[in-house]
């Protein structure tokens, strides 16, 4: 009669090292996909203004230069953003006490001035928007930041995807023809959502 | 340090010291070598964090009186 094997004590002994050799390999396998696998993101552009231009196409070139994969849902105002010219967006700093009012010419002492215009007089100068967008573009401009175009052009050509929302183009009386063809798909919620959920970065803007 | 392309970059704000680096990049052969000239400060962090995503090397970073010099080997 040799000495039976217990059972119990065989089957831990077998669990603990395949529990070991599991986490290891897993460990290895994870690291391997993550090193493997191309970034990816998808904005929403909501906004149709000069200043909110700039958050989506900045991370967005950004992003196609470090070799991710990006999506850009346009929808409401942020189809502004889609249109052939777009020397047509302007800035208010209407209610947004947020925005310095900082004139981009003169000396320094008169550059340093923040102008702080009540909201009563902004909203009855005529031109008042027209004004402070020359002035931000001029701003802009002094600080080597780039335009909104170029911004753009440095999407298309690091191959962001732009996509435009169906929906707000009809309901804005909109037609395909308004914006630029590099635009390749117009749909809906249904179609960006699965997107966002398989990528690593999801920004609304 | 030898180089093979120079980019200047000076008085452009972010991303375009980025952008332009990765242009520049694209038209050089691997193994090459792009030397940057940038004057944003927030282009130190960018370059590093450029090079470490896209897999090219970042021989040296050095600053001298608020301008950036960057030696960049491409993959």
């Amino acid at each position: 009669m040799g000495a039976t094997p217990d059972v119990d004590v065989i089957d831990a002994l077998i669990k603990q090292r395949v529990d070991e050799i599991f986490s290891q390999k897993l460990e290895a396998k994870l690291a391997e996909l993550k090193a493997s696998k191309t970034p990816s993101m998808t904005i929403i552009a909501t906004k149709g203004t000069l200043d909110w231009a700039y958050p989506p196409f900045i991370l967005a070139s950004t992003a196609s230069a470090l070799g991710w994969d990006v999506s850009i849902f346009f929808t409401f105002y942020g189809l502004q953003l889609l249109k052939k010219d777009l020397s047509d967006l302007k800035i208010s700093p209407l209610g947004n006490p947020g925005m310095p009012m900082k004139m981009p010419f003169g000396p320094d002492w008169f550059k340093g001035i923040n102008w702080n215009i009540p909201n009563a007089v902004q909203a009855v100068i005529p031109g008042f928007e027209s004004f402070a967008t020359t002035l931000m573009k001029q701003t802009i401009s002094n600080n080597g930041v780039a335009g909104v175009e170029e911004l753009r052009a440095a999407c298309v050509e690091g191959g962001v995807n732009l996509i435009g929302c169906q929906m707000t183009v009809d309901l804005f009386g909109f037609t395909h023809d308004d914006f630029i063809p590099e635009v390749k798909e117009y749909c809906g919620a249904a179609h960006f959502l699965p997107m966002a959920k398989d990528a690593d970065v999801t920004l609304f803007v | 340090m030898e180089f093979d392309k120079e980019l200047d970059a000076s008085g452009l704000g972010c991303p375009l010291p980025i952008l332009k680096s990765k242009k520049s990049l694209s038209d050089m052969a691997s193994g090459q070598v792009l030397k940057i000239v940038a004057t944003d400060p927030g282009s130190v962090k960018d370059m590093q964090a450029f090079c470490k995503q896209t897999g090219n090397e970042l021989l040296s970073s050095v600053e001298d009186n608020k301008t950036y010099f960057f030696f960049v080997r491409k993959k």
